[in-house]
């Protein structure tokens, strides 16, 4: 049976090195398996996360051949013949070899103002037409990966995460501002705390994306948008909001 | 390394612990805080990763939206039948009144489902459910559903540890008083000492090889529950979907929703026959079609045709599929065909069932607009587990509650898709709420520090020995052996077989070594739950042979078709004080008369009043 190498990333934040492993290839498989291949057969203790092994949880986020992908959506035969080189994320602090620590992130979803819709109909039901939430659908999607948080420039190679909450929380924010029955006003919050500012619009967070959401066209450029509208011209946003539709 | 002295661990003291941050354990994280409950939520993964995150079709609720005909009675008469006339009939009874409030809550707490022309609610047919039923989003209601207890818990006060794994409870006297854990990241030790403790940990798909689990499922709270002397119950119903990937090998089990049934996908043999029109029991002849034509039509939503049969209960699909491959028609790699692309246009299907679109495309290189997929049955759920005071949740042990797939009862001997995400938000308020109560009502109790010190010992031996077989190979050998004697189809001698295996097993378990660092050591992780998946399968083995009968989940080839003896009884198993597994059958107690009769009604009857007016 085939081989392939891994290049596997072993450490913590002391220090490490990569460490090669041979791998039985079997049809269709991901590099997360390699990975389980890895830890039944030579490194019992190897970390990494995971959960669903079908995209849908998020908790396998790498740096496979120094892109950040899914392990588990990652197929051996989509990637160039040859050793399969291994990566924690780099944005985030390293705890041990595949796993790093993404607690920041959850830390930013904890600012972020919760949604509060109006009140229901009379007979007790919400209404919202599909054709108004299909954005807003698209955002939630998201599986917190965040692959696109590991490869902004302004958290990976500026260290910004005083400042800006980059891409994942970016369309969390953009989401409940486009909920069609969401009251709060996050709009001034957005460029002060959240620093929607920082984006300069490189579209590497869009690329990476595994949900294939257009995180920078549908989400972060329309609340730039929201913010240059309401910084410019207080005015048109009072008068839009006291007489047309419940948000600018 | 050696114990630590028990007054130097971290210690957290809480109202309620909350073990599991799935929908249940959120939803009972939420409800206790929700009632000036100090609650603390710890679970093994990352918050937001938790099985619920996976769940696809929907969640079940008599809303009324897309077939206005709907209501809890007949939800409440399809989760009976679904489940065999073995569920426990006040949960069923509650489950099908009080899902439709706690959707719409979630609603006001962010979640945005798919909506109707008239922008309501819109709900999708699945298997066993009489009318369109289940809110969904798409293909990925779990994470909806995740995602908004979860965006919405952490502004509730809640105390989230994640990534630390719960070992055991810990008691005073009788009763459960906290709990023992550790951190995954750098292997130490934490104790929780609480007035009321809520399990909401999942199920035990990982005692197989071929499931839809993931690494998280290995039963713990059943075992927990189980050495904290609580009764567990319903144990043989083990749920194998009928359509889980068969192929590549890497994804063998993967789970392929139902809703694509539910959208009008028809299962196929290699002969090209749509042959499920040949399995239809008799108890769901009349409201099934019997011919290509009838189905077709009611997919178009023709009120008066009858159901397809691919939306048959999942026991009688899976057992068809096996049949079908067993007797050589089946696909090259051992399924069947499931056909979506020859029913819906190619948009509609990227549209309504986009994350099976990527699945098929990404992992399997197949074209689900295009060609066939092949699928086959994967283990998916338990229907049993911890047995549950009906309305409040709380186990045979005080203090204890149970919430979720880790508890029993609602359920019976078969699930209906849907129902279960609807079982979580339902009983994990439940849960929480009870808990509470209990809280409010009991001080904290004493942990007693011998308990702990054993725990420790425990955890750290795999650890500490020099030598011993690798945990991940142990754990691999456990699924040969559920595959192979406690699959789709059991008889009594591979069951037998089975239980011997697994006390050998048992003794290679125990011995197994972990690599020696404790910080993020997989090897050991996976050490240490193996005890639990030890009690769990084994306590499933012993049900599922004493059970001599064919229900809904569980068929035995030696003894086949519903008995009606056997219809009276649920199986209990619960550790004895001489440490032995203990099993017994126990007498179900009569129904309410009005539940009764709605349950057995004809759908006709309830429909028309006949039957079931005067229940409220
Ligand atoms: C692929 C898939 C699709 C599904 N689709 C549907 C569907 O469409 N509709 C439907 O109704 N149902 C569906 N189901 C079933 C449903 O998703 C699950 O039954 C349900 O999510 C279980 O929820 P829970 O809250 O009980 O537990 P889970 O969501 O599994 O959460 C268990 C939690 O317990 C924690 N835990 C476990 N052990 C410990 C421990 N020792 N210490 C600390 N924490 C622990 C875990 O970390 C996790 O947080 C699906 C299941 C799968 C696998
Ligand atoms: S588009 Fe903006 S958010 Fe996305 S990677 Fe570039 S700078 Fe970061
Ligand atoms: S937006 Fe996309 S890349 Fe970013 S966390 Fe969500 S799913 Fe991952
Ligand atoms: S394991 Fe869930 S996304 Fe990879």
């Amino acid at each position: 049976m085939a081989t392939r190498t891994f290049k596997v990333w072993r450490g913590d934040k002391d220090g490490g090195e990569f460490k090669e492993y041979s791998v039985e290839v079997q049809p269709g498989m991901v590099v997360l398996d390699g990975i389980h291949r890895i830890q039944a057969e030579h490194s019992s203790d190897l970390a990494v996360r995971w959960n669903c092994k079908a995209g849908k949880c998020g908790s396998c986020s790498m740096e496979i051949n120094g892109k950040p992908r899914l392990g588990c959506m990652t197929r051996l035969n989509s990637l160039p013949e040859g050793t399969v080189t291994v990566q924690p994320l780099k944005t985030f602090p390293l705890i041990k070899d595949l796993v790093t620590d993404v607690s920041w992130n959850f830390e930013q979803n904890k600012r972020i103002p919760p949604v509060k819709l109006k009140p229901r109909d009379a007979d007790g039901n919400y209404r919202m037409m599909q054709e108004d939430i299909d954005r807003v659908q698209e955002f939630r999607k998201c599986i917190e990966c965040f692959l696109c948080q590991d490869v902004c420039h302004v958290l990976r190679d500026h260290h910004k995460h005083d400042h800006f909450v980059g891409p994942r929380f970016m369309i969390r924010l953009a989401q409940l501002e486009m909920h069609p029955l969401d009251t709060v006003d996050r709009v001034p919050a957005m460029r002060k705390e959240f620093g929607s500012g920082w984006c300069n619009i490189t579209r590497c967070c869009t690329e990476v994306c595994p949900e294939h959401i257009q995180i920078t066209d549908n989400g972060i450029i329309p609340m730039k948008e929201r913010v240059v509208d309401r910084y410019y011209d207080p005015i048109a946003w009072f008068l839009k909001k006291v007489f047309g539709g419940s948000k600018a | 390394m050696g114990a630590p002295d028990v007054s130097e661990l971290q210690t957290f003291e809480h109202d309620v612990l909350v073990i599991g941050a799935g929908g249940a354990g959120l939803r009972a994280a939420i409800e206790a805080s929700g009632r000036g409950m100090n609650t603390g939520l710890v679970c093994k993964s990352l918050l937001g990763k938790a099985h619920t995150v996976m769940a696809e079709g929907g969640m079940a609720a008599a809303l009324g939206f897309t077939d206005a005909r709907d209501n809890w009675k007949v939800h409440f008469r399809d989760t009976m039948r679904g489940g065999k006339f073995l569920n426990q009939w006040r949960m069923a009874e509650l489950h099908a009144k009080e899902a439709p409030q706690r959707v719409k809550e979630l609603e006001e707490w962010g979640a945005v489902f798919d909506r109707t022309d008239k922008g309501l609610i819109h709900q999708r047919n699945f298997g066993g459910h009489r009318y369109p039923r289940l809110a969904h989003v798409g293909d990925r209601t779990g994470l909806e559903l995740i995602r908004t207890l979860q965006d919405h818990g952490v502004h509730q006060g809640i105390q989230v540890h994640m990534e630390c794994t719960v070992l055991d409870l810990l008691k005073d006297g009788d009763r459960v008083v906290g709990a023992l854990g550790y951190w995954r990241e750098t292997g130490r030790f934490v104790l929780f000492k609480a007035k009321a403790v809520v399990l909401a940990s999942g199920g035990v798909g990982k005692a197989w090889r071929v499931t839809s689990n993931s690494w998280e499922y290995t039963g713990d709270g059943l075992a927990m529950a189980y050495l904290a002397g609580a009764e567990l119950m319903d144990l043989e119903f083990t749920q194998f979907h009928p359509t889980g990937m068969v192929w590549p090998p890497s994804v063998r089990g993967t789970l392929v929703t139902e809703g694509v049934r539910g959208d009008g996908g028809i299962l196929k043999n290699s002969e090209g026959k749509r042959f499920m029109f040949g399995y239809i029991p008799e108890r769901f002849a009349a409201e099934t079609a019997d011919t290509e034509e009838e189905a077709n039509r009611w997919l178009k939503g023709d009120k008066a045709a009858r159901r397809p049969p691919e939306l048959l209960t999942r026991d009688v699909v899976a057992r068809a599929i096996n049949r079908e491959v067993k007797d050589g028609r089946g696909s090259p790699h051992g399924g069947v065909f499931l056909d979506i692309a020859s029913r819906l246009p190619a948009e509609q299907i990227k549209r309504k069932l986009p994350s099976m679109y990527h699945q098929f495309k990404e992992l399997a290189e197949v074209d689900i607009t295009t060609d066939p997929m092949e699928v086959g049955p994967t283990l998916h759920y338990h229907m049993g587990g911890i047995k549950v005071d009906h309305d409040s949740q709380m186990t045979t042990v005080p203090g204890l509650f149970a919430a979720g797939e880790c508890a029993a009862g609602l359920h019976g001997a078969n699930r209906l898709g849907g129902n279960s995400l609807s079982d979580l938000i339902v009983f994990g308020k439940r849960a929480g709420e009870y808990a509470s109560e209990y809280a409010k009502e009991n001080g904290a109790g004493k942990v007693n520090d011998d308990q702990v010190v054993a725990c420790l010992r425990r955890a750290t031996d795999f650890l500490n020995r020099e030598e011993g077989p690798n945990p991940f190979v142990v754990q691999e050998n456990l699924q040969a052996i559920m595959n192979d004697h406690v699959g789709i189809i059991r008889e009594g001698a591979e069951l037998s077989a089975g239980l011997e295996k697994l006390a050998e097993w048992k003794q290679e378990a125990e011995k197994a070594k972990a690599h020696s660092a404790s910080q993020y050591n997989a090897g050991w992780h996976t050490a240490l739950d193996l005890r639990n998946l030890a009690i769990a399968a084994e306590s499933i083995t012993r049900a599922a042979l004493m059970r001599e009968e064919s229900r809904g989940a569980h068929t035995r080839s030696d003894f086949e078709g519903e008995q009606e003896e056997w219809g009276k009884y649920n199986i209990f198993v619960w550790r004895g004080d001489d440490g032995e597994m203990k099993i017994e059958r126990r007498e179900r107690p009569e129904p309410p008369k009005g539940l009764k009769e709605i349950g057995y009604a004809k759908i006709e009857d309830l429909e028309s009043g006949k039957v079931g007016a005067d229940v409220e």
